[in-house]
């Protein structure tokens, strides 16, 4: 059984323990806690070099060290602490980075609140899982024979077609009945390639609906989207060797990767309200009355300082964007505004929880609004690569991974 | 060499560290030169939003912003020093930024820098007070 090592203050204080042990077991994995004596927190507080108030955290330290020492053995390591808590917040982030420097576990970090339920940490205690189990199968860099994926996510559905490494078919629609969509982009794939479904000789599935499609689809890979996005990602962007961030602003939640030789080692994923994801950007859209494809032009021709926008929750970003079109400013400089904000916020949010490596890779159907990149560039000063068929990183990290099991 | 000192305003070990014949880097600078700005956003220090931001590089969203705001101004200077000197449990009128997680954040950077540095305890009475401002003296001179 996969253990992972939980280094954390707080959860039992905060009735969430017993839901992270639930979402570890429901992903087959165990939680486990580092033994560490008296004497060895002091020691472990001093190496480490962030002396805490806090007792828990000093325990969360000398728990690191063990791990980093190999003194106790753990396939991933799970890093959470209370939301808001400003001493945690600032021992989690160098904790994390202390693992990633010092051992090639993979880790995961997250704050917790009280509301805290096992589904949340699903996604995550999953991609922990399957960046120790299936290390074969995230290694593989070329895909072989005829096999299919489907990405079924919040926003859209995808599917790709590949034959010995080709990109052969392709298509998306927005998501409806989880099945029905799939089939939809699945056929049209297929129509593209010029093949039948009996002649797909394997399937892998991600994205919110992966669990319902693998079963209706019989899939031989069935897989969350941290690590399958990752493998697509770097196929397209021809980075497989090396090291790389992956950036997929989603239509509900947001991704940030780190990946070495195209497997994740960390990766934070959520956002605190959708002012910071791709659905503000349709919402904003909408209000422009635009398609949102033409919003990234749009946003391109503009100034983002020119227009007040950078509210957290997507309901008063569009209070900023009614009073902002209501002062006379351009639909260019508000179209920048909205970019940038959520540009800003991602930064914000989740780039902080990462220690972001070159290159940048953006993907996601977000990647396709070109005023988003810019923003994004011009926040982390760097402009991102964007991938051909960006959109696509889940069918296409799903086709190129099931052909493992050929 | 420049040797960033802990706490950054302390007017002490800034004279000590210019005395030994090295460029302190504490908090009057970047003080300084957002005080000497034109136009005054934040008064009393000028210390803004933009800077609040940039505190991002050294500690995330949910760490508050007045820590985030005070590694905005040592952050820089701790990558820039040569060597430190930090004074633990110093008084507050020997110097004092008054947020003790920004202290602790602050020592933890410069010992992960892994720049040469001398820790020294404020002292309690005068032949403390002389063996402290030995020690600097060594170590100052130690690193010509």
């Amino acid at each position: 059984m996969i253990k992972i090592a939980q280094l954390s203050c707080g959860t039992e204080y905060s009735s969430v323990q017993a839901e992270v042990e639930k979402a570890a077991r429901s992903v087959g994995a165990k939680v486990v806690y580092p033994d560490v004596s008296y004497a060895d927190v002091n020691n472990a507080v001093k190496r480490f070099g962030f002396n805490p108030r806090s007792p828990q955290l000093k325990l969360m330290i000398a728990r690191a060290v063990q791990l980093a020492d190999e003194k106790y053995d753990a396939d991933a390591v799970f890093i959470t602490t209370c939301f808001r808590c400003a001493e945690a917040a600032l021992v989690r982030n160098e904790l994390r980075r202390f693992i990633q420097e010092n051992t090639r576990l993979p880790v995961v970090t997250y704050s917790f609140t009280e509301r805290l339920k096992a589904a949340q940490l699903l996604t995550r205690m999953e991609a922990l899982v399957t960046i120790v189990t299936r290390k074969d199968i995230l290694a593989r860099e070329r895909q072989t024979g005829l096999t299919a994926g489907i990405d079924s996510g919040s926003s859209t559905t995808k599917a790709m077609i590949m034959e010995n490494n080709k990109i052969i078919g392709k298509d998306w629609t927005p998501s409806g009945d989880v099945v029905q969509s799939a089939t939809s982009v699945l056929e049209n794939a297929m129509k593209e390639a010029g093949v039948e479904f009996k002649q797909i000789e394997a399937m892998g599935v991600t994205g919110y609906g992966r669990f319902t499609l693998g079963r209706h689809f019989n899939a031989k890979l069935v897989q969350e989207e941290l690590t399958v996005n990752s493998k697509g990602a770097v196929w397209l962007a021809d980075r497989q060797q090396g090291e790389a961030t992956i950036l997929d602003i989603g239509g509900m939640d947001n991704k940030a990767i780190t990946v070495r030789d195209g497997v994740p080692d960390n990766f934070t994923m959520g956002g605190i309200c959708a002012g910071a994801s791709g659905r503000f950007l349709e919402m904003t859209s909408k209000r422009l009355k635009i398609d949102i494809e033409d919003l990234g032009r749009l946003a391109d021709n503009g100034d983002w300082r020119n227009a007040k926008m950078n509210s957290y929750c997507s309901v008063f970003g569009i209070q900023d964007l009614v009073t902002t079109l209501g002062e006379g400013k351009s639909f260019e400089d508000v179209a920048a505004a909205a970019c940038h904000s959520v540009a800003e916020q991602v930064y914000e949010q989740q780039l902080q929880e990462i220690d972001v490596r070159h290159p940048i890779i953006q993907v996601g159907g977000t990647s396709l609004i070109s005023g988003l990149v810019t923003a994004v560039g011009e926040v982390l000063g760097e402009r991102p690569i964007v991938p051909p068929h960006s959109q696509y990183i889940g069918a296409l990290g799903g086709a190129l991974l099931s052909s493992g099991f050929l | 060499m420049k040797i960033f000192i802990d706490p950054p305003n302390s007017l002490i070990l800034f004279d000590l560290v210019e005395r030994f014949g090295h460029e302190p880097l504490g908090a009057m600078a970047p003080i300084q030169e957002r005080i000497d700005m034109t136009e005054m956003d934040m008064p009393p220090m000028n210390v803004t939003l933009d800077d609040v931001i940039k505190g991002l590089k050294y500690a995330g969203i949910e760490v508050p912003s007045g820590i985030r705001g005070r590694l905005a101004l040592w952050g820089p200077l701790i990558e820039e020093a040569d060597a430190a000197i930090i004074m633990l449990d110093p008084p507050f009128n020997f110097g004092c930024v008054g947020c003790e997680r920004s202290n602790e954040m602050v020592r933890y950077m410069i010992r992960r820098r892994g720049i040469p540095s001398l820790t020294v305890t404020y002292p309690e009475d005068e032949e403390e007070a002389k063996s402290v401002v030995g020690q600097i003296k060594e170590f100052l001179e130690g690193l010509k």
